[in-house]
């Protein structure tokens, strides 16, 4: 299945190849230099798409926004299929890893250009400690998110934290899989 | 009816939350020669006999057979006695009156006592006369009656129960003692922005799982719900307002009070013994930490002051210490410190990988239970004695099983186990024995039980 994503990133690369094609047309036509690059030519076919690895590395770019699709939807919908995505955590950690910070960084990319929106990070856990244990580790975790926001520009008056522990988890089954999508801060828009 | 007595002490105690009032009470002046506590013999407990309540009335056949069938599950409950099975009385013929008992029918199926009740109703008033007799001597040992509505015959047959344990034991029985836990059997949906998540509201049941009752009607998330002392009231922790408040709720009067006013998120209330204060875990000034505030939400104190997460307080019997958990060490753990200001903490539990949820056992016994890790994703109810500083395990790696909560009298623990599939409340002997499982319908959890 090719995402709309997916689409937007191929066009651009096919944009880069055909370079002249993009460029505007009042500027002198000028010949491509070949690429500087010595041990290799430069492909002349798109080249195939990217490994698994690389899907996230895609992922954490937030989809593109325009004003239309985004300011006129209700919260519902909006957070139905929310432009702020999840960060996921360690077992029994609230340190955010590379991973989650990019997750964040690129959410708080999404608040910069949406300055109005008052935003609830909840905090969730898997389900291998305790209840009660969990609902402190779930505080930490939407805390832990939050402090790191703040740290790149948004208001804290912004942002609410709020810990849910183990009693909602995003997948229900009990394996290392569903753990580790169940382990995260969940990011819900509570006003606009 | 039978006429009583012309000796009965008429009382017109009012039992007011249960609307049940003895009527007569026999043996407030028995005659010297008789013994009331009826023994066993010498080795094992007492043998009980509970035959049906006889029906003094036409419809008072099923009443009958509720009191008679749910008194010999209580008195079965405590395990002071041994309850002679109900299916095995076939050959013995019932007796219509009290001075039918076949005592030599019952001596021979090895009954030490047994009783002989009688079930009136007219309309929804309901008179319930009970005797027990010690089957040896034929004399009588426990007489009363009860009047009351018919719109819970369990309520006769556990007051029956807890006045016999009474007598006979010196035990405070606990078959009118109450639970609350969460529960999400009700599949309704969160309010809100988000999809896929079911409401947790607060239920509260007998204490042998009948009557289950929703409390709650948030469609929010409530969770840790525990009584006040005198049972009128239950306190728990509700997203109602998006941030979990602790509200106490006044059951039957259907008041209801935020008393931590929507500052900060605040968790697992519990309230001291003598139901003035409540303890509880707050993140209000950034960390998670345990505090103590008056009963209506003033003097709020707090009790921790570390950077680990302090949670899960528990009082002590006498309100003097509260043990709770803490991360300090790395994992969570038990400890106490004193009630009042926090002082002379102290790592209780340092034999397990994790320990959290602790519960303070009622006097006579001293002892802390606790749910401790004892595989990956599992834990098991451990006690922890506090004379000796011994540990011993109640639960054994069927599923997980979490957060103990003493009966008042000590003798048992409910507790949540995934052992029967999803999560579900059952209740154990503090000495391991005697397994039940209250919950069936959806996921139940964190049980507490009223004084």
């Amino acid at each position: 299945m090719i995402s709309s994503r997916g689409l937007g990133i191929a066009l651009a690369f096919i944009c880069l190849v055909a370079a002249p094609a993009c460029s505007r047309r009042d500027k002198p036509v000028v010949t491509p230099q070949p690429a500087p690059v010595a041990e290799a030519p430069p492909p002349v076919t798109p080249p195939p798409p990217p490994p698994r690895g690389a899907q996230r590395v895609e992922d954490l770019q937030p989809a593109p926004l325009s004003e239309d699709s985004v300011s006129n939807r209700s919260l519902d919908e909006l957070n139905r299929d929310s432009p702020l995505r999840p960060a996921f955590f360690p077992l029994d950690s609230s340190d955010l890893d590379d991973s989650g910070r990019s997750v964040v960084t690129s959410n708080v990319e999404v608040l910069k250009k949406y300055p109005q929106w008052v935003v609830t990070i909840e905090g969730h856990c898997d389900e291998r400690g305790t209840a009660e244990y969990n609902l402190a580790l779930g505080e930490r975790r939407a805390s832990a998110v939050k402090t790191y926001m703040v740290s790149l520009g948004i208001a804290p008056d912004r942002l609410r934290t709020v810990s849910y522990g183990k009693e909602f988890p995003f997948d229900p089954a009990h394996s290392e899989d569903a753990w580790s999508k169940n382990r995260r801060a969940h990011f819900v828009i509570t006003a606009k | 009816m039978r006429r009583l007595p012309t000796h009965a002490v008429l009382l017109v105690i009012l039992v007011a939350a249960a609307g049940l009032w003895p009527l007569a009470a026999q043996n407030q002046n028995p005659q010297p020669e008789i013994e009331l506590v009826i023994g066993g013999d010498g080795s094992s407990p007492p043998r009980y006999a509970v035959p049906d309540f006889v029906a003094a009335s036409p419809d008072a056949a099923e009443m009958a057979k509720t009191i008679s069938q749910v008194l010999w599950d209580d008195l079965g409950f405590e395990r002071e006695f041994y309850l002679i099975p109900r299916d095995t009385y076939s050959t013995i013929p019932a007796a219509r009156a009290p001075e039918q008992v076949p005592f030599a029918s019952w001596r021979e199926l090895g009954a030490d006592a047994v009783f002989f009740g009688s079930v009136q109703r007219s309309g929804d008033k309901v008179v319930v006369q009970v005797r027990l007799f010690n089957v040896r001597t034929r004399q009588q040992v426990f007489s009363k009656e009860y009047g009351g509505t018919a719109s819970n015959p369990r309520l006769y047959a556990h007051t029956i129960a807890d006045e016999v344990h009474l007598q006979q034991r010196a035990l405070r029985g606990v078959a009118r003692t109450k639970l609350t836990f969460v529960s999400d059997r009700n599949r309704e949906r969160l309010l809100g922005p988000i999809d896929n998540r079911e409401v947790k509201e607060i239920y509260i049941s007998d204490y042998d799982g009948a009557n289950q009752r929703r409390v709650t009607t948030t469609r929010q998330l409530n969770l840790n719900p525990s009584w006040s002392p005198d049972a009128n009231a239950v306190a728990y922790s509700s997203y109602r307002n998006l941030t979990p408040q602790i509200f106490v709720s006044l059951i039957y009067q259907g008041l209801l009070e935020n008393v931590t006013k929507n500052v900060g998120s605040n968790f697992m209330p519990v309230f001291s013994p003598d139901g003035t204060r409540i303890a509880f875990v707050s993140n209000r000034d950034g960390n998670t930490e345990v505090y103590v505030m008056n009963r209506d939400g003033s003097n709020v104190r707090r009790l921790t002051n570390h950077a680990a997460y302090e949670m899960t307080p528990t009082w002590s019997p006498n309100g003097a210490q509260i043990a709770f958990t803490s991360d300090r060490s790395g994992n969570p753990q038990v400890y106490i410190m004193n009630a009042a200001d926090g002082s002379n903490v102290r790592r209780l539990t340092v034999s397990e990988s994790e320990a959290d949820r602790a519960t303070w056992s009622p006097a006579p016994f001293n002892e802390i239970a606790y749910s401790g890790r004892t595989s990956g994703a599992g834990f098991d109810i451990k006690i922890y004695e506090l004379a000796t500083g011994t540990v011993r395990q109640i639960t054994f790696g069927e599923g997980s099983n979490e957060s103990p909560a003493y009966a008042p009298n000590g003798k048992h623990l409910a507790f949540t186990s995934t052992r029967a599939g999803g999560k579900q409340v059952f209740t154990i002997g503090r000495d391991g024995r005697g397994l039940k499982q209250l919950t069936r319908s959806g996921n139940n959890q964190t049980p507490a039980w009223s004084q």
